[in-house]
């Protein structure tokens, strides 16, 4: 038979048995859905955590450092020296690592001490430069107030347990100054000490002086978490101002004194140097070209391949439970085929008397099956889509009670509403494998007799 | 089609047993018979004589235990399932006592269905359908289903159906046994009438004796699985 008859035919029949096989239609939608909701709940999860991880830089960022030698090490820090192949951390090597793929920013860290004063009272904390790039990868995601108006804005976000050090009501103190007392740093001449390897600042310089300075910010936000791009980045940092700010205030940091005794090189280095990458799959590359370029690389990315392992087991126990469903549907459309052919039984043999192949029987009762299978497998991604939405609905309404951020926890990928239904369509011809080869081989004189 | 001695359909000392338990059933038992091409022959014998099974090894709807039934030249035991269901479809018509038709599809679709087996062109079935039912005199019945017309003319929707293949071989399974005495004698005239016009070979099956005797041309008589007679009418 052509394929147009057939699918007519089957069509029809489905028809004729129009509340059985929508019943059927609907067990399989139901496993669909099952198995899309369990799915779904799968990949939004992986993603939710992905992102959250991601966005903490702990993930997608590789600490470069000179490379130094171990012997070199043992000596002491004053004749510490760069390994022989190793090469110095400086703006060369820092254009070199921009350029490289993937890479989406390079930039030093800065954190110092501080005594901030706001209403007349000194609190001692911890100040953090934050790249602008922070803007948008999520860091800030449920800040009061907003971000940082620019680059060069004299702006502070606070952290929320220093912000309620410093008032009772911490969203009040958006839009209030306060004064940040710091150490500056103020290059010597060379004869007055030996050149350091320490910051850009103190370059052809002997060394630098400390000179306590001041500095009014405004406050433009207030974060719930911690914001840590990376695990040397700006986390524990309790007031975050922006990065070029902080650069521009030539603050003292905990490094300088340790550079400052440093056998002087003749060319300014960084301490360190956070390169992020732009996804933490792509990490590795970028470690493996920083580590032949003869530098010293950190990174987390054995945790990511971890993280991976975790959620792909995941995925496959949520599939499995998804599937529960979706068998119990198969033994439905099973059940189904095998009740046609016992009702349908003298139609076969009008059928084969007419001079219906064996092979027509079958491809009919298939047809049949895998039209059940793909309207169920629809019908189902609908279905679980619609609970995966119900669901993130309660979860954020119940988030929105507790004053958290909404998130989506259910993510239907495309790749998952093809794999759905393919299999939805590929499970209902495997059932109905057993009916529709029953169905060919009657016997059309015995059909025929049958009442 | 016929062999080339004009045969249409030769049974060769064919065999029809069933095991039933440790009892053999011999529904046909080593019956020889010639049908020659264009020949109405009607097969005659009470009920469990086995004249049923024997159309029905001839139709191709069953095997043999054996013996050989040739048709179209070729040993219809010798073909695969696949070829037996094109000799069906292509050289054989069928018609049942109790019609066969389908409820759910009306007159018009229940008649294409053989069309469709046979993956005749779409273009062409409508044109087939409806010189099958003008054969039959139904051609005003298109869209009506089985349920709205009177058993004989059921039947003749049933015969439009074995025609509208154009087979060569038209194998009849008591055709007027559901029917009053005045419908089953004006299908079978139907019959007779397309036996003539067409030159087609009808083997039909009855216990009818004056039916047989009034319309076929040759009665074969069957009893208890064998064949009892075999000639031309007295």
């Amino acid at each position: 038979m052509k394929a147009g008859d057939l699918g007519e035919l089957a069509l029809r029949n489905l028809r004729e048995a129009v509340l059985r096989s929508s019943l059927t239609t609907l067990g399989v939608a139901v496993g669909v859905a099952s198995l899309v909701a369990w799915l779904s709940l799968g990949i939004g999860l992986q993603a939710l955590a992905t992102k959250r991880l991601s966005n903490s830089g702990l993930f997608d960022t590789v600490i470069v450092t000179q490379r130094r030698s171990l012997q070199s090490m043992r000596r002491g820090p004053a004749e510490s020296s760069p390994a022989k192949n190793a090469r110095a951390l400086d703006d060369d090597a820092k254009k070199e690592f921009e350029r490289l793929p993937n890479v989406v920013e390079v930039y030093s860290q800065v954190r110092f001490p501080t005594e901030v004063r706001y209403n007349g009272t000194p609190y001692s904390t911890i100040v953090a430069g934050i790249p602008e790039s922070a803007r948008g990868n999520g860091s800030f995601d449920g800040i009061q107030g907003g971000f940082f108006s620019g680059a060069n804005a004299d702006e502070a976000i606070l952290q929320i347990e220093f912000a309620r050090d410093l008032s009772t009501q911490p969203s009040s103190l958006i839009g209030k100054d306060l004064i940040v007392r710091y150490a500056e740093r103020q290059a010597l001449p060379p004869e007055a000490g030996r050149t350091p390897g320490g910051h850009a600042a103190d370059r052809e310089t002997g060394g630098f002086s400390i000179v306590p300075r001041e500095k009014k910010l405004r406050i433009v936000g207030i974060i719930e978490t911690e914001p840590a791009a990376g695990f040397g980045g700006f986390g524990s940092g309790r007031l975050l101002i922006p990065l070029e700010v902080a650069s521009s205030l030539r603050a003292a940091q905990v490094n300088d004194l340790r550079d400052a005794v440093r056998a002087p090189t003749g060319k300014p280095v960084y301490a360190s140097l956070t390169v992020r990458a732009k996804s933490a799959s792509l990490v590795g590359g970028i470690e493996t070209a920083i580590k032949t370029m003869g530098f010293g690389t950190f990174s987390l990315q054995d945790a990511t391949k971890s993280l991976e392992v975790f959620f792909r087991i995941f995925d496959m126990l949520l599939f499995i439970f998804g599937s529960l469903a979706l068998a119990v549907a198969t033994l439905g459309i099973i059940n189904t085929l095998v009740m046609a052919i016992l009702e349908r039984r003298r139609e076969i043999g009008i059928l084969k008397a007419l001079g219906a192949a064996d092979r027509d029987v079958k491809q009919l009762f298939f047809v049949e099956a895998s039209v059940m299978g793909l309207l169920g497998g629809v019908l189902g991604v609908v279905f679980g889509w619609l609970v995966g939405r119900a669901v993130t609905f309660g979860i954020n309404v119940y988030l929105k009670r507790q004053s958290l951020p909404p998130t989506d926890v259910f993510s239907v990928p495309f790749w998952l509403v093809l794999l759905a239904i393919v299999l939805a369509v590929l499970v209902s011809l495997a059932a109905g494998l057993y009916p529709a080869s029953r169905a060919a081989k009657l016997n059309p004189v015995e059909a025929l007799r049958y009442e | 089609m016929t062999t080339s001695n004009g045969v249409a359909v030769h049974a060769d000392r064919v065999s029809r047993h069933y095991e039933m338990g440790a009892a053999v059933i011999r529904a046909v038992d080593d019956v020889s018979l010639e049908v020659r091409s264009g020949e109405f022959v009607a097969l005659l014998g009470s009920s469990g004589s086995g004249k049923s099974t024997l159309l029905n090894l001839m139709a191709g709807l069953d095997r043999p235990t054996g013996g050989a039934i040739f048709a179209n030249g070729r040993n219809l035991s010798e073909l695969s399932s696949l070829e037996l269901a094109r000799y069906r479809s292509r050289t054989v018509g069928m018609v049942f006592q109790s019609f066969n038709l389908l409820p759910r599809m009306t007159l018009e679709e229940n008649v294409e269905l053989p069309l469709r087996l046979a993956e005749v062109d779409r273009a062409e079935r409508g044109a087939r359908v409806q010189e099958a039912l003008e054969r039959v005199r139904l051609e005003k019945r298109l869209t009506h289903r089985p349920s709205e017309l009177s058993g004989g003319e059921q039947q003749r929707a049933a015969l439009a159906r074995a025609l509208v293949n154009r087979p060569t071989l038209l194998f009849a399974d008591e055709p007027t046994g559901n029917l009053d005495s005045a419908t089953g004698e004006s299908i079978m005239l139907l019959l007779k009438e397309i036996q003539q016009k067409l030159g087609m070979t009808i083997v039909m099956v009855t216990h009818e004796r004056p039916l047989a005797e009034r319309f076929a041309d040759r009665i074969a008589a069957l009893a208890d699985g064998k064949l009892l007679t075999d000639g031309v009418k007295s």
